[in-house]
């Protein structure tokens, strides 16, 4: 498995130093990282960047990217990424997000999907379904790290790394990912209690791909999520776990890129 | 010099689980027996306070090794039904508490009840607290600040409401009765270790608490003696510095050792927690997160001669010789203490863990009459000058 090594720079977006991964021509692909980072993206950039314009920023405070005084929650870091659109000129965007970056994702769109196109939500979090007196996706800060990677992956093995062996560059980047993690998603408990009833304002296309093995986040949640948003289809991804584009980055690459770039681009009325 | 005697109230039945603190389930607790444990503890502190001693509470939550989850309820009861005794709490955990006005409140009510004999302890907490917390740990001493500034400002104003409108806590109408019998407010203590923290409790003039730290303990009051030097004060007085450790004493030097073993099992155990409720993220910075996902360090502290030595686990021998135990008959204890409060550089206060785990409620009354009798004179006659001003 490869490590976190993705190339990158540094770039001022939004007044703030910002690491972002750009890969490939085409129509703009925006990747909203999980919260465990660009770790495990390498081979999903890789494949999404044969089809189209790959756009993969470190939200602040994650990876190499500053965060802003003030900025405390996924609401915050969506207005980053509305700054983000303009700032770039982006327009017709395929907006991607896995996990965490899914929860943003909708925060972003249900604000305006003016330069969207197109939403993949991979095992994407954000919202609360279930009884109040339990929590609909794992607690990660409860989860031993042992089993961390049996909950996150269909193959455990996907996960496993000898973290005492790690360049010093890689543990800053997880130790920054987990404290930003804390920070965003602590409490209430990867979710935003208004996001729901928002969801109706995704007026784009919506494609939720969900790993067929997500203990993390399972597979009822996400119907139950995808049921939310206007049109939105729901397909599984098989031989994979919470995170898709890490377990399977060429099949779920060529459904986004068949879902979003192989037809002609309309919004819905 | 005073010395307070302390118990964490702890439920030791339940002490041989894997993870005593956030996810132990309560079912393990006999509220029966527990019932006793807390009556055997509010009666030794009531001892304590007929024998000149002083009364320290603390406060932890879901856990076995501290079932004193609310530091106001002992301390309530403590304030009506001692006579002299000052009543530390060390502490209350203010960055994970939600409501600091409610904090001024319960303050204010016990030092009334008191007539003005609450030393206001504020800690930042221990990481397995984190886990409890609504709030996460990122930016948390942030926010313990902006609490510590709500809750003195919410105590000392007297002529009417104000509003606060911080950056972590918003409040209408903010008027604290009773107002607080000590003027202008009861003294405060804050808990450090790191030089930086340190530095900000010296600028204030505050109370130092630290913790099992042993001749380590030096090295932070130095920090503090230095931020005062560098402020252009003159030397902090000893009643600035405290610190805990644990005392087993006997008039036999054997059976000393054996309440030793019974004690050390509070070292023992009260760090065993559930991995991942032990390295919060935000809690430590980035640079110490990064050595933690590369490795877990043992906790310890060094001897004087510079042997490390691991809390948790060490030999009683190297906990006395290490200054986290103090361990013998009232001429060794008295002994270990002044030689241990000489190589600090001097002591205000001595936060006595005076029971803990299995030792029984009459070894503890036992204990407290010893150090009230043969230690604590010793020690104040030895050095007269630093009698409690």
């Amino acid at each position: 498995m490869e490590g976190a090594s993705i190339e990158s720079v540094i770039e001022k977006i939004g007044g703030l130093d910002i690491e972002i991964v750009r890969r490939g021509r085409g129509r703009p692909v925006l990747f909203l990282h999980p919260h465990i980072g660009f770790w495990g993206a390498g081979r999903f950039v890789d494949a999404m960047a044969k089809h189209a314009e790959v756009i993969a920023p470190a939200h602040p405070g994650f990876g190499r990217s500053a965060l802003a005084k003030g900025m405390t929650t996924v609401d915050d870091l969506s207005y980053f990424y509305l700054d983000l659109l303009e700032q770039l000129d982006l327009r017709d965007v395929v907006l991607v997000g896995a996990s965490f970056g899914g929860w943003l994702a909708a925060a972003i769109a249900t604000k305006t999907c003016e330069r969207l196109a197109r939403l993949v939500m991979l095992g994407a979090v954000g919202v609360k379904l279930g009884a109040r007196d339990r929590t609909d996706v794992v607690d990660i800060f409860a989860t031993p790290r042992s089993k961390w990677e049996e909950v996150s992956f269909h193959d455990p093995a996907h996960g496993r790394r000898d973290y005492s062996a790690l360049p010093d560059e890689e543990l800053q980047a997880m130790a920054r990912n987990r404290e930003a993690t804390a920070l965003f998603a602590w409490n209430p408990y990867m979710y935003d209690p208004k996001l729901f009833g928002r969801l109706h304002r995704i007026r784009i296309p919506t494609l939720f791909l969900w790993g067929a093995a997500d203990r993390f986040a399972p597979a009822g949640y996400g119907r139950g999520y995808c049921a939310a948003v206007r049109g939105a289809v729901f397909e599984e991804v098989a031989g994979a776990g919470h995170f898709p584009h890490i377990e399977q980055p060429e099949a779920v690459a060529a459904r986004i890129a068949e879902f979003a770039l192989g037809k002609q681009l309309e919004k819905q009325p | 010099m005073r010395i307070y005697q302390f118990s964490e109230q702890p439920y030791p039945d339940a002490w041989e689980n894997p993870s005593i603190r956030v996810n132990l389930a309560s079912r393990a607790m006999d509220p029966k027996v527990m019932a006793q444990n807390y009556h055997d503890r509010l009666d030794e502190w009531l001892l304590a306070d007929e024998l000149g001693l002083d009364i320290m509470i603390n406060e932890h939550h879901a856990t076995a090794t501290c079932c004193c989850p609310v530091a106001a309820v002992p301390l309530a009861i403590l304030a009506r039904q001692t006579k002299r005794a000052r009543l530390l709490t060390l502490g209350y955990p203010i960055a994970n508490r939600l409501d600091p006005v409610r904090v001024a409140e319960e303050f204010a009510m016990i030092d009334v009840i008191s007539r003005g004999r609450l030393e206001m302890g504020l800690v930042r907490g221990v990481p397995y607290e984190v886990p409890l917390s609504v709030r996460s740990a990122v930016g948390q001493m942030d926010r313990f600040w902006e609490a510590h500034d709500l809750i003195l400002k919410a105590m000392t104003s007297i002529d009417g409401p104000f509003d606060w409108q911080g950056e972590h806590f918003q409040y209408r109408n903010v008027n604290v009765w009773p107002r607080v019998y000590q003027q202008p407010h009861p003294p405060v203590w804050i808990t450090g270790r790191a030089p930086q923290n340190i530095r900000e409790i010296a600028e204030r003039g505050y109370v130092l608490g630290t913790f099992l730290s042993g001749f380590q303990t030096r090295q932070l009051f130095d920090h503090y003696r230095k931020a005062c030097a560098d402020l252009g004060r003159p030397a902090p007085a000893e009643d600035r510095f405290s610190y805990l450790g644990i005392v087993a004493i006997a008039q036999d030097r054997k059976e000393a050792m054996r309440r030793a073993e019974v004690m050390v099992g509070y070292l023992r155990s009260s760090g065993r927690v559930a991995e991942p409720f032990g390295t919060p993220p935000g809690y430590f910075s980035v640079g110490d997160a990064m050595r933690m996902i590369k490795a877990r360090g043992a906790r310890g502290t060094t001897t004087r001669d510079g042997k490390f030595v691991d809390t948790h686990h060490g030999a009683i021998e190297d906990l006395v010789k290490a200054g986290i135990m103090f361990v013998g008959t009232p001429d060794d204890v008295y002994g270990q203490l002044a030689e241990f409060i000489d190589n600090i550089g001097g002591l205000g206060h001595f936060l006595m863990m005076g029971h803990a785990g299995h030792l029984t409620h009459a070894e503890a009354m036992e204990q407290i009459t010893l150090v009230a009798k043969e230690v604590l004179p010793r020690l104040n006659a030895r050095r007269p000058a630093a009698k409690a001003a």
